[in-house]
């Protein structure tokens, strides 16, 4: 039979049967892409976007209920935009800057993130993670409108698959029986309980913390004024969790978290009498409807490799981390963009395999910093042995008196967007420029006299050249550059000077696809950019 | 004259947080206590001015 996991926000790909079920052979797809969720459907547009024919099969019919993800990251808003999603996502969600942290009730302190200026999109934005997908959703509709080569098939569940030297076989289950699928290429976008890497039997390691969150989403009733701030208590006098956390979204919805120990009874915990009564408790005498609740457990794990063969893994299903810091579906989205470009010029005969071989390297980095991170938040949120909540708890209350303890408060270090320094792709740094676009950076936004430089760089190699010039149409492997020009006009604010020059006084960068720096020097050469490319393709 | 700097002054911050509480690991609660003292003699022997360590007790004490 045909079950549902879980209940649809949306019904967005309702099954159809494809011709496809009805042949005798197996039809071949260039890539296929394994689960509809958002680092699937980013994967599809990476691909749709790149006119390389993608097939998404998805064992549901449309975007889960529940707003799970709230919180995505510049970064991650950033590959958004540049699959043309971005620009809905920043309108819905809510920004927010200001944080406070509580222990035992009394604010310890407070930290702004201090958005630096002339960036297109915020540090963060709060969203309901519904939206996000159906904004992606959106643009994929879009993209197929015009023609992009991109099918989504619901209840189409992969129940096996066969890799082979060349491509992969699959046993696909819909609700008018099995049906195979042969695949190119296939991509693993199947959550952290991927059932893909299940049937391939791989490795999924790392840490279980023991210690289970509450999460209530709520909408308050009658004129309730919470500012739009992130607030987190340490051990809070209401005694309802012990740590708290409040955090606003859209529409008017709360997210609130209590942290309430690892020998829980789940299913009575659930019960709105009992999450009502956490509430009450913490809230006081306020009204309220409560909109979603779940109750998670996490770990801090992932692959050895993200890769096997013809198939590659993606997102949660590679790599799983604690929700604080906001780094599940963001860096999800980061190995989406790093994938897809890859992946793209190999299918078109442009690079090897040396090239896909770059993916697990600079996604591992990734992953291991963002588990790192993770980690250390969790083990300060919830310490894990006696001496460790010493320290913790003497860290706190130091940091009401003292700045210097500050910094060791960690409710979580907000996820910033990984450099891959010592990746194979990188040429060694030919500039005095800042340390922030060194060769492995992904590239900071800065506002133009007309526009954001992030929306002309991405999708192909782009010669950006800074206060000198290079040539246009320059072409190498097959790889055609295109050449972006800037001078201090276009830069009426100064922020490519301070971003990206520096002391220099001219810059050339090489920039790839996802937006990463590949190499920079003072100006333009021939040779050196050529072996630059070469070297950023994977075949110096 | 008191120099004792409770302004944020250490580096790496979650680097030392994480060995600090990785120094303890496995270790019996009368042997991290252990632990703990000697670090502060270190630190203290690092910071020598009489002074300085007189404020860093009051500051600690919270008075």
């Amino acid at each position: 039979m045909f079950d549902d996991r879980y209940t649809l926000a949306y019904k967005m790909y309702p099954y159809e049967k494809s011709p496809d079920q009805n042949k005798a052979q197996a039809v071949r797809h260039p890539v296929v892409v394994m689960g509809g969720g958002p680092i699937g459907i980013a994967t599809a547009l990476d691909f749709g976007l790149q006119g390389i024919p993608v097939l998404v099969l998805d064992d549901h019919e449309g975007v889960g209920m529940g707003s799970r993800a709230i919180c995505f990251s510049k970064r991650c808003l950033e590959v958004a935009d540049r699959y043309g999603a971005g620009e809905p996502m920043l309108e819905k969600g809510v920004v927010w800057n200001l944080g406070k942290v509580f222990h035992k009730d009394e604010k310890v302190f407070e930290f702004n993130l201090l958005p630096e200026e002339g960036h297109k999109y915020p540090a963060f934005i709060n969203l309901q993670q519904p939206y996000y997908e159906s904004f992606q959703l959106d643009r994929l509709r879009k993209l197929q409108e015009q023609g992009a080569p991109i099918e989504i098939r619901g209840k189409n569940r992969v129940d096996n698959v066969k890799v082979h030297d060349d491509h992969v076989v699959l046993e696909v289950m819909t609700p008018d029986g099995p049906y195979k699928v042969e695949a190119d290429w296939l991509i693993g976008c199947d959550g952290a309980s991927s059932p893909l890497r299940a049937m391939l039997d791989m490795d999924f390691t790392g840490k279980v913390f023991q210690d289970s969150f509450l999460i209530a989403d709520i909408k308050m009733k009658g004129d309730v004024e919470f500012p739009t701030e992130r607030w987190f208590w340490f051990e809070p006098s209401h005694g309802q969790g012990a740590s708290t956390l409040l955090h606003k979204q859209p529409d008017d919805v709360w997210r609130v978290d209590f942290q309430i120990g690892w020998d829980v009874d789940r299913k009575e915990e659930m019960k709105e009498e009992n999450i009502r009564r956490r509430l009450d408790a913490f809230l006081g005498g306020v009204a309220y409807d409560i909109v979603w609740s779940s109750i998670y457990t996490f770990q801090c794990k992932r692959m050895d490799t993200f890769r096997n063969g013809r198939v590659f893994f993606a997102g949660d299903a590679a790599h799983q981390v604690s929700p604080f810091g906001a780094r599940g579906a963001n860096s999800g989205m980061q190995d989406v963009d790093n994938l897809g470009w890859k992946l793209g010029l190999v299918i078109n005969g442009k690079a090897d395999d040396s090239l896909l071989a770059s993916y697990d390297i600079e996604r591992i980095h990734g992953a291991d910093e963002n588990i790192l991170n993770s980690t250390r938040s969790t083990d300060f949120i919830t310490p894990k042995s006696d001496q460790s909540r010493i320290f913790r708890d003497a860290v706190l209350a130091l940091s009401g008196a003292y700045e210097f303890a500050r910094p060791l408060v960690n409710s979580g270090r907000l996820s910033v967007p990984c450099t891959y320094d010592g990746s194979p792709l990188n040429s060694a740094d030919a500039l005095a420029g800042p340390e922030r676009t060194r060769p492995g950076s992904p590239c900071p936004d800065a506002e133009l006299a007309d526009g954001y430089l992030l929306g002309q760089l991405g999708n192909d190699f782009v010669l950006l050249c800074i206060n000198t010039d290079g040539p246009d149409g320059l072409e190498e492997c097959g790889i055609k550059v295109r050449t972006i020009r800037l001078t201090a006009q276009d830069d009426p604010k100064g922020y490519v000077k301070d971003r990206y020059l520096g002391d220099a006084a001219s810059a050339v960068y090489l920039i790839r696809p996802d937006q990463h720096v590949a190499a920079r020097r003072e100006v333009f050469n021939e040779n050196m950019v050529r072996a630059e490319i070469r070297r950023a393709i994977g075949k110096e | 004259m008191s120099t004792l700097n409770l302004t944020a002054n250490i580096e790496r911050p979650d680097d030392f947080y994480a060995d600090l509480i990785d120094a303890h690991e496995g270790l019996s609660k009368d042997e991290s206590d252990a632990l703990n003292a000697r670090l502060v003699l270190v630190l203290a022997n690092q910071i020598g001015d009489y002074a300085t360590l007189k404020a860093a007790l009051d500051a600690a004490a919270l008075k």
